[in-house]
């Protein structure tokens, strides 16, 4: 769509047309015909793993089996049609309470954590950003808790948080971090910031290395401090970076199921989140409850991810790039790919900044 | 070089104060200047601190899962007695750990390549060809990478029931590619963008089709980027866990990651702890190996993404 673009992008600057529009120029039929070639394959396994799930998550979420022994003893297979009763005992008696409870805890789970993690990690690039010596070593041990499997990050905490574990010998506490109630909260949220603060500290120092340090010469040139800084030149241009982070880690957050389920185990009402409890309830066979509730936290990721590309502007398929990309060629300006979106617009934020 | 200085930055910080004037020589040789030496100094002790975040309690499974069984609970910083004897025991064929080791290779290594093939022609078409709706669908596909995993297993749970799939590899590479094509798509399409036209464009001037100068070209040019990519799909199938613990009950089929949240004695107060730490150093220290050595590659994939 962003290709459309081109032509007029280029008469608007004034520069005549291209002699040979071959690339971004005229669409010719025949790259339309190729690209539907080499697309159609991938178009179509994700229509089977994720478009038909989808339908068939809303199509059985309508549908309720009457579980339990039919007159002979045999386990019955019916199901009946109950419209939208599912959605209903979503919010009614015990199911509903569970529901939002799950909602709940989901919610919660997904603030805190995000929140810290994005503090951690933005005081993790800013220190990774400052140290020239071991860079490359310090990487490698932030790629570590990245790496370490969820399922195998929550088996370790479980052994730190044992009752009569580390945790509780460094502390010298007594607290049962890994049954019910708050401190199993607690536990779940510090095992997951460990695992991804780190990888939002990655994204953001890669947002912070592609600002030239002539912005910061300047700054310091016109008397900012350390904090001036942070906040004028810092923050400002690591935003978008910050923003599409920030919003995996939610959208990640929002599904989470391995932690808690390994490190604190399924069916505890404190740490249950919405993935667990439709995982359950398929468990139990009632796939339609168990449906309702994939299809609610379906809608429920869907409305932050909009949220977050329509309101915050998080610019998560670099449709800006495309564009930019795309105008510079109908300029004929053959600058080195690399020097793409960041580039350019650090460099005019940085004329902005420089004559402010 | 990189590794000394984290070591003297550990000791400056550390507890150990005795190994504070060496570190200090060896940073700034001869001459000290008071402020630029309290300034290295806070800047190595949030290294340091940053070391100690990231693999303290990495470090902490390690060391137990050294430990014999009598001594578990200890709390000393190396195995005080030496042992192997958990890695002993989860090779020992009662918990066909090995076999689930084999299983999470199988699943991860098909579904990498099936989201390579698929993603290298998808990722050559939306950075190189004109068509309409080119960044729909790319926004379509990386919408679908935010897809919670949930919503896929309940139906298809159901869907593999009723045609046989339960316990089998294509009941987990399936619904595993709902998350690697999205990735794979994504990473490979933001590398193509970024390698020049220019050479495939003198290519095609000299004669190749659009395909030749694909394969003869770009796909060359490109392999560092698929490889960055094969990387990172696999390990997030290698470190799948919801699919797999959902369409897999036979313990012979059934991947690490589940393998290893399975590893539980008779009751909450005798679960295995060595022998789970040891099981789970076991399906870390692959991806660990895979991260020390592609850091840089893991690194530029992870951030190709999000920052352009």
């Amino acid at each position: 769509m962003t290709t459309t673009t081109a032509p007029p992008a280029g008469a608007q600057t004034g520069t005549p047309h291209a002699p040979g529009p071959r690339r971004r120029g005229k669409r010719s039929p025949g790259e339309g015909r190729m690209a539907a070639m080499l697309l159609s394959p991938t178009i179509l396994v994700l229509a089977l793993v994720i478009v038909y799930p989808l339908l068939s998550a809303v199509h059985q979420s309508l549908f309720r089996a009457e579980s339990g022994l039919d007159a002979d003893g045999f386990v019955s297979d019916v199901e009946s049609f109950v419209g939208l009763a599912n959605y209903a005992d979503l919010f009614v008696g015990e199911s509903g309470r569970r529901f939002l409870n799950a909602f709940a805890n989901t919610t919660f789970f997904t603030v805190t954590t995000v929140f810290l993690e994005t503090v951690l990690g933005l005081c993790l690039a800013l220190a990774m950003n400052r140290a020239f010596r071991g860079r490359s070593f310090l990487r490698a041990s932030i790629l570590v808790p990245w790496a370490v499997p969820t399922a195998v990050s929550g088996l370790l905490w479980r052994w730190i948080f044992q009752s009569d574990g580390i945790a509780n010998n460094l502390l010298g506490s007594e607290i049962l971090w890994t049954a019910e109630g708050n401190a199993s909260r607690v536990a779940v949220i510090i095992a997951e910031v460990w695992k991804t603060a780190p990888f939002i500290g990655l994204l953001v120092l890669a947002g912070m290395q592609v600002i030239p340090g002539e912005v910061y010469e300047a700054a310091r040139i016109d008397g900012a401090g350390w904090w001036r800084q942070l906040g004028s030149i810092t923050l400002p241009l690591v935003k978008p970076t910050l923003l599409v982070a920030v919003l995996f880690r939610m959208l990640d957050a929002l599904r989470m199921f391995d932690l808690p389920f390994v490190l604190i185990g399924p069916g505890k009402e404190s740490v249950e989140t919405l993935s667990m409890l439709a995982w359950d309830e398929s468990n139990q066979l009632r796939y339609g409850s168990a449906s309702a509730f994939a299809v609610m936290l379906f809608l429920y990721v869907a409305v932050v991810a909009i949220v977050f590309v329509k309101v915050l502007g998080a610019d998560v398929t670099g449709a800006k790039e495309l564009k930019l990309l795309s105008k510079k060629t109908a300029r004929k300006n053959r600058l080195a790919a690399s020097q793409t979106q960041a580039n350019t617009e650090v460099s005019d934020q940085k004329k902005a900044e420089a004559t402010r | 070089m990189t590794i000394s200085d984290l070591r003297n930055a550990a000791a400056d910080s550390g507890a150990t104060g005795s190994g504070a004037p060496e570190a200090t020589a060896a940073v700034v040789p001869g001459k000290t200047k008071p402020k630029r030496t309290w300034r290295s100094y806070s800047v190595y002790a949030g290294l340091a601190l940053i070391f100690a975040y990231c693999l303290a309690p990495f470090y902490w499974m390690l060391v137990s899962s050294l430990r014999r069984t009598a001594d578990i609970f200890d709390n000393t910083l190396l195995p005080a007695p030496f042992s192997l004897e958990n890695y002993a025991k989860v090779f020992d064929g009662s918990t066909m750990f090995g076999q689930a080791l084999l299983n999470s290779l199988i699943v991860a290594g098909t579904t990498t390549t099936f989201a390579l093939v698929l993603g290298v022609f998808a990722a050559y078409a939306i950075s190189r060809l004109n068509f309409r709706f080119k960044s729909l669908i790319l926004g379509v596909i990386i919408a679908t990478s935010m897809f919670p995993g949930i919503s896929v297993v309940v139906p298809l749970l159901r869907l593999f029931t009723d045609i046989g799939w339960i316990n089998t590899y294509q009941a987990m590479i399936v619904p595993n590619l709902s998350f690697a094509i999205p990735l794979a798509v994504w990473n490979l399409t933001t590398f193509m963008k970024a390698l020049p036209f220019d050479l495939e464009e003198a290519a095609m001037i000299d004669g190749c089709t659009k395909w030749q100068a694909f394969r003869r070209v770009l796909l060359p040019l490109a392999a560092p980027g698929v490889f960055t990519t094969a990387i990172l799909t696999f390990i997030h199938s290698w470190n799948e866990f919801i699919i797999a613990l959902s369409m897999i009950n036979d313990p012979k089929i059934q991947t690490a990651t589940v393998a290893i949240s399975k590893f539980t004695g008779a009751t909450e107060f005798q679960a295995p702890f060595g022998e789970q730490m040891a099981a789970g150093v076991i399906v870390t220290v692959p991806l660990v190996i895979m991260v020390l050595i592609f850091q840089r590659r893991i690194v530029e994939g992870l951030t190709a993404g999000a920052s352009k």
